[in-house]
This record gives structure tokens, C-alpha cells and sequence, in this order.
């Protein structure tokens, strides 16, 4: 049952990335931050349907995280889900078509070793 | 979590009662400031550049918990720190963002 937590959080947290991302780009950046501004970015973010599936995902991705922690300590859950970094870098590359160089694999990389020292 | 107890079910109701837990509710208050701050970030930024620099959150959870918590920080979790560090200034030293935007006519660049 662990594992399986574990895959459902790496792909729907991976997918709710880039699903986000892609969201977000179809958006435009955002550079208000005044009340009102934000109430048109909820407003306007609730009919891109990329941020809504990238909510749905991320919320799966949530409570599969407090399933998994209600059974299982956080020095395995941690570095378990940390796996999602690495995939998600992958998915940048291909599906979201980012330069993805030598730093940043090196940067994910570290990461990804430092969460999971974090955790022990 | 430790306070509900083991929660793994298919139903939404053991997850709706989790917040009314205080704890759970504040939670998701502060989660839904981070959601926002980071869909911001990511119409600004890659997510291969987003991913790595934001994971400094890992260092501040470990020294707010060793100064306001008193926890002790072993040897391989300030090694786990400092990896998490150096990779934030590795990908800290890219492009932030290798994409062109495709945000509607007269959304800022």
C-alpha cells in the first residue's frame, strides 16, 4: 500500500506541475499583487483549465501524502515523493520543452540527495 | 495526522473531518498563499528552474525546527543541507526562464 501511495503522489504531484506551468504560460505573467488584482487572478485562473487540472492533480497528490503518513514514518515518505523532482525535470525537457542543461540535472540531482538526507 | 490516526480510505469523509483539526486547517490556509505565490512564479520562470530554487524551503524547515524547536541537526542533515544549497546556487546561476511566453496580447513580458 505504500508504494502505491508513492507512485499516486510522484505522478499526480509530477502532473500537477506541469499541468500548473502550462497553465500559467497560457496566462501571462503576473506581476499584481493588490487584493483586487489577486481576485482576478482566482477569477481568471478558475476557467484555465490547465490550473484546474493541475489543482485536481496536486490535491491527489496532497492527501495520497497524508494516507501515506498516517502509515508510514516521514523518513521514508520524504525521500520516496522526492522522486517527483526528477521526473518532473524530465517532463520539463520534453513536454514543456525547456533548456534543460548540465546544471540543472545537476541541480535536481543534489536536491533530491539532499532531501532524502534531510529525512534520515 | 498522528492526531487523527490511520486514514487511508477511498472516502472524501475521513479527509473532511481531518480539517477540522486546527492544525490541518492552518495548514491549508498557508498552502493556499504558497499555491498562489507559486502559480506567480511559474508564469515568470521554468519549472526545471522553480523546482530546484524553491526546494530551499527544505533548509529553512530544518533551521526553523533546530532554533525554535531545539532539534538536533545530525551530521547527514547538515550534509543533506548543504547538498540542497549548492543545488539551489547551481540552478540559480541559469537562465530562469529558456521558454517563450504565450500569455494573451498585452500580458507584460
Amino acid at each position: 500500500m505504500r508504494w502505491v501511495l508513492v507512485g499516486v503522489i510522484v505522478l499526480c504531484n509530477s502532473a500537477g506541475d506541469i499541468l500548473n506551468t502550462m497553465g500559467m504560460r497560457r496566462h501571462g505573467e503576473v506581476h499584481e499583487f493588490h487584493p483586487g488584482a489577486l481576485g482576478r487572478l482566482v477569477a481568471t485562473l478558475s476557467r484555465n483549465l490547465f490550473v484546474i487540472g493541475g489543482i485536481v492533480a496536486n490535491a491527489l497528490s496532497f492527501f495520497a501524502l497524508l494516507a501515506l503518513l498516517s502509515i508510514a514514518s516521514l523518513s521514508f515518505s520524504i525521500p520516496a515523493t522526492a522522486m517527483s523532482f526528477l521526473l518532473e525535470t524530465a517532463l520539463a525537457k520534453y513536454l514543456l520543452k525547456e533548456h534543460v542543461g548540465w546544471k540543472r540535472w545537476a541541480g535536481a540531482l543534489l536536491v533530491v540527495g539532499g532531501v532524502v538526507l534531510l529525512a534520515l | 495526522m498522528r492526531d487523527i490516526g490511520r486514514t487511508v480510505s477511498f472516502s472524501p469523509w475521513p479527509y473532511l473531518e481531518a480539517l477540522a483539526n486546527p492544525w490541518i486547517a492552518g495548514g491549508v490556509v498557508l498552502l493556499a498563499v504558497w499555491f498562489l505565490s507559486q502559480l506567480s512564479l511559474l508564469s515568470w520562470v521554468d519549472l526545471s528552474y522553480f523546482l530546484p530554487v524553491t526546494s530551499v524551503s527544505y533548509v529553512l524547515t530544518a533551521m526553523l525546527g533546530k532554533f525554535f524547536l531545539d532539534e538536533r541537526v545530525s551530521f547527514l542533515r547538515w550534509t543533506g543541507i548543504g547538498l540542497i544549497t549548492l543545488g539551489v546556487v547551481v540552478v540559480g546561476r541559469t537562465t530562469p526562464r529558456t521558454t517563450s511566453s504565450h500569455g494573451p496580447p498585452g500580458a507584460r513580458k
